[in-house]
């Protein structure tokens, strides 16, 4: 049961091959045999999930089910769910039981789905490794000695592994593209503003957008319909319709033109890598699809413009985690001072407090001009070479990251060369567009990942094109093996 | 040396809406300490703002009225700054870019003299919460009940000369958004305060002194005697060789002195930036139509259709276009007398004394207008005399009923007849023959005895008119 895509599940639910409650109970048990080792759970909702799982039963068998009646999922720890730990994998919300659902979690669960857990995060999302996490590192089922991306490393890693068929995951500058590239899973980051913010703890909230990971585009399309939409209480969620994208899956790729970025082809990409996206560009090729050299000359300004902007806003973000109201809060403080010094001393990793620092100077009297305002500027210098090129291509097709899998460790102390994870997954949110990434092959045993961006709103045409390379090909339906299987 | 003033007031009107700028919260005050306050007033991890379109339109109806330019696009900006009644760490403001700016005001002072003060810009923001420090043993309380609430800053030009221009300000200011319907202007539940920024300059000097800003003023009276010992504070120092240090003071009235509040709360800096969770708003011409449409008629412009309409004096239009509750009520009076100045006469007067008393607003006097001018007609077409409507008035407040049934319950209808009045006059000649005979080799004087005799004779009822007349014609023989 665990290897079906979410599909597959749905369907073998209503087929009623095998009940809801049945399925629940054995990947509750992969999870309580496996995960020790994974840590890709925070915290496992298994009581609850058993109970949702028979009321669904009992839907299913009443013919009344909505469209995704007993599947299970997973939610990153960032989206709020009520009356359950919330921990947006940090000290400082250990202690945090969310009073609501996030909007993102309401839907699914209106669709029918079901939630088997929380996963781990780097802290407050902020982490290409899962290192950054309180509840410590996540490794990858391919290679436990690696990590699996991140910051939704903890849905990358579980789903990779058949713990769960999917989970939700957010990105900001990567966080879900870049996971599913290093777990060999689809993830989809869709247009900002289509999936409503609601109930997602805050990381940086111009460029945070909640979407999944899932084993197939398939699956993705799927989610995605439940999950997104206008939301009253979001003020930048789109009001516009939702397609059904799944319906829109295994349309003709004839005609297609597909870009490639120039600067991401040319530029430090390891050579094993690019022959895996070369050859992903033969099989659109093949499919009818042409494809042509394109340039975003201010995509270099990508990274340094996100760690201005990012860090800006999460300063302010994360100003309400002071251990007045909720939260961790300092044992027997002095003073107002010393509550807030210790509480957020002693509730933040050092990531965290490294953004809130960089953040805080960014934005400070005599430095905006220089930094903050000079980031909005190339950030707009960026989205309009997006914009340009897309009057001329339908999609962007390159890597979702420089390198598979790296070792746990080896990059934690060097906050830089850990920034340059996202190299080429930051743009696409700070030009607010959505991106997806499909595995597209192997180097040394480890997964590689092809981003395909497109234009805003067009998630439907980026699902297709993934749906027919994963037609085309079969890297997406390759499990690790060993204790995985 | 003669010094010169300089003072430009920042006004914090908190908008008349039932939720808040961005919550379903209500705003209703005085409720118990966090019962309103929700998830987002909490500053709950994922919580967003969502605004309250309510409060744009207030805006824009203070823009239009005071002539300013309504920004047609404006953005939200968050003030970061930590303390404990600020749950967010950050306060929804506006900075560069505010919902209204450029406009102007003119104050009105005795004599009919008239000054403009120019308003740099009115902008949206929520309030923050209240911190208790009562009651809690060395710790604090918070109410998060205010927090969010909708605020007005309303920053005026440095274009005040003085306390007395600065109160005139704050009191037009006053007039005009509860004529607005935006803001209840309650003083006293911290719906209407300001902060006054004051400094001093030798006369004929262009370059502005440094300033000092003084803190929640919450009464007229407070801005007057704040900035008042402020100027003179200022004053002193600079003719005993000092400088004035830029700071935030605070006015003690129970000491009446400004004081420096503790230097470490100016430190901050606030990092203002646009508020990613809120998109710019725009304002279209449409809104402004709308709003526009649906504006009062105001103060001002009451003030002179009264001086012109009704032929009432400069001093009686601007009290009876106070507000516009008072307005009204004049107006459904008038509009049923000849005598325009009798109704204003008595809704300033015996009316407004009454309410005074009573301690009520005129929207809650016990006598409507239409009651009021039942008892005025009946001054109008000398049913009674002016002295006895006092009398009836009373009776009304009372509770004895409307202006007739009084006055017939009572038996005060004014004696109108000639044959009656000439009766009680000679009675009261033939009574007083010491007097006559005085009057009549040339004690004028005693003529007005002769009238109080017969107005004590009738219990004042005799028509005033008729005993005048009539007495002259007796007295004289």
């Amino acid at each position: 049961m665990h290897g079906r895509t979410l599909a597959g599940i749905a369907r073998a639910l209503r087929a009623r091959e095998f009940s809801s409650e049945e399925l629940v109970s054995h990947l509750l048990a992969r999870i309580e045999r496996l995960d020790g080792e994974l840590n890709s759970f925070v915290t496992v909702t298994g009581e609850a999930a058993v109970a949702a799982a028979r009321a669904a039963d009992r839907q299913l068998a009443g013919g009344s089910a909505p469209p995704l009646a007993g599947v299970p999922i997973a939610h990153k720890d960032i989206f709020c769910t009520a009356g359950v730990k919330t921990t947006c994998g940090s000290r400082m919300l250990d202690n945090f039981i969310s009073p609501y659902d996030a909007t993102v979690v309401e839907r699914l669960r209106d669709a029918g789905v079901i939630m088997l857990g929380k996963t781990n995060m780097d802290e407050f999302a902020m982490g290409s490794s899962n290192e950054t996490s309180y509840y410590g590192p996540v490794r990858n089922p391919w290679d436990l000695t690696r990590v699996p991306g991140g910051s939704s490393g903890g849905s990358a890693a579980a789903v990779a592994a058949r713990l769960v068929p999917a989970a939700t995951g957010t990105d900001t500058g990567g966080s879900i593209r870049q996971p599913a590239a290093l777990a060999g899973i689809t993830g989809i980051k869709p247009t900002y503003g289509r999936v409503s913010r609601y109930g997602m703890i805050a990381f940086a909230s111009s460029l945070d957008q909640a979407g999944v990971l899932t084993q197939t585009a398939e699956d993705a399309a799927l989610l995605l319909k439940a999950m997104s939409g206008h939301d009253p209480r979001d003020s930048t969620s789109v009001n516009a319709p939702v397609p059904d994208y799944a319906a829109g899956l295994g349309e003709s790729l004839e005609g297609l033109k597909i870009g490639v970025v120039e600067e991401f082809m040319d530029q430090g990409l390891d050579a094993d890598n690019a022959a895996a996206i070369e050859a992903a560009l033969k099989v659109f090729e093949a499919l009818g699809a042409t494809v042509q050299r394109i340039s975003l000359p201010n995509i270099g300004l990508s990274v340094p413009t996100y760690y201005v902007v990012a860090p800006a806003e999460c300063s302010s973000n994360l100003s309400r985690f002071d251990g007045v109201r909720f939260g961790y809060r300092a044992k027997a403080p002095r003073d107002l001072e010393d509550l807030y010094k210790r509480s957020r001393g002693e509730g933040f990793g050092a990531e965290v407090k490294r953004r809130i620092m960089t953040g805080t100077y960014v934005l400070s009297a005599g430095y905006y001009d220089a930094y903050y305002l000079k980031a909005q500027r190339s950030r707009q210098l960026i989205a309009a070479d997006f914009r340009r090129a897309f009057e001329t291509v339908d999609v962007i097709v390159g890597p979702t990251s420089p390198t598979p899998a790296f070792e746990l460790g080896a990059k934690v102390d060097d906050p830089v060369t850990m920034y340059l994870n996202d190299i080429y997954t930051i743009g696409v949110n700070l030009a607010g567009l959505p991106g997806l990434s499909a595995p597209c092959g192997f180097i040394n045993g480890l997964p590689v990942g092809l981003q395909i961006v497109g234009r805003a709103f067009d998630e439907g045409r980026i699902l297709n094109v993934a749906h027919r390379y994963q037609q085309e090909t079969d890297w997406h339906a390759r499990a690790p093996g060993g204790a995985f299987a | 040396m003669e010094w010169e003033t300089v003072i430009g007031l920042e006004v914090h009107a908190q908008l008349a809406t039932r939720s808040k700028i961005f919550s379903g919260a209500a705003t209703a005050y005085g409720a118990e300490p966090n019962s309103q306050a929700c998830l987002v007033d909490l500053g709950y991890p994922g919580v967003l703002p969502v605004l309250n379109e309510g409060v744009v339109k207030m805006a824009v109806a203070f823009g239009l009225a005071t002539d300013s330019t309504i920004a047609p696009r404006s953005v939200f900006a968050r003030k970061n700054y930590f303390y404990p009644d600020l749950p967010k760490g950050y306060q929804i403001s506006q900075y560069e870019l505010p919902i209204v700016h450029d406009g102007r005001i003119e104050l009105q002072f005795e004599g009919g003299v008239r000054k403009t003060i120019g308003i740099t810009r009115a902008h949206l923001e929520e309030d923050a919460g209240k911190s208790l420090h009562e009651d809690f043993q060395g710790q604090s309380g918070i109410d998060l009940n205010r927090a969010g609430t909708p605020l007005l800053e309303i920053v005026s030009e440095p274009d005040l000369r003085s306390a007395r221009e600065a109160v005139a300000y704050m009191k037009a200011i006053h007039q005009l958004v509860r004529y607005l319907g935006i803001c209840d202007g309650n003083m006293q539940e911290g719906s209407f305060r300001c902060d006054a920024n004051v400094s001093v300059r030798p006369v004929g000097r262009h370059k502005f002194g440094t300033r000092a800003e003084i803190k929640n003023l919450n009464s007229f009276r407070f801005v007057e005697r704040a900035i008042l010992f402020e100027v003179e504070r200022q004053i002193d120092i600079l003719e005993s060789g000092g400088s004035v240090v830029q700071e935030t003071r605070l006015y003690d009235p129970d000491r009446d002195e400004t004081r420096p509040m503790r230097s470490k709360e100016e430190a901050n800096d606030y990092r203002y930036f646009p508020d990613p969770d809120l998109l710019p708003l725009d304002i279209d011409a449409a809104l402004v139509a709308e709003v526009r449409a649906g504006l009062p008629e105001l103060p001002w412009r009451k003030r002179d259709r009264f001086i012109d309409e009704y032929g009432l004096s400069e001093y009686d239009a601007v009290v009876l276009s106070t507000s516009r509750a008072v307005a009204d009520y004049f107006e459904s009076v008038a509009a049923g007398l000849d005598d325009k100045k009798l109704a204003a006469n008595w809704v300033m007067g015996d009316l407004a004394g009454a309410l005074n008393k009573a301690g009520l607003d005129i929207v809650d006097s016990p006598l409507g207008p239409s009651t009021l001018l039942g008892l005025l007609r009946r001054i109008e077409d000398q049913t009674i005399s002016g002295k006895i409507a006092k009398e009836v008035f009373e009776a009304m407040w009372s509770g004895e009923g409307d202006a007739d049934a009084v006055i017939e319950s009572r038996g005060l209808r004014q004696i109108k007849d000639t044959g009656s009045v000439e009766a009680v006059i000679r009675e009261v000649i033939a009574a007083n023959p010491q007097q006559l005979e005085q009057y009549r080799s040339g004690k004028d004087k005693l003529f007005g005895f002769f009238v109080g005799q017969v107005m004590k004779a009738t219990g004042g009822k005799a028509n005033p008119a008729l005993v005048n007349e009539l007495l002259k014609k007796l007295l004289a023989g």
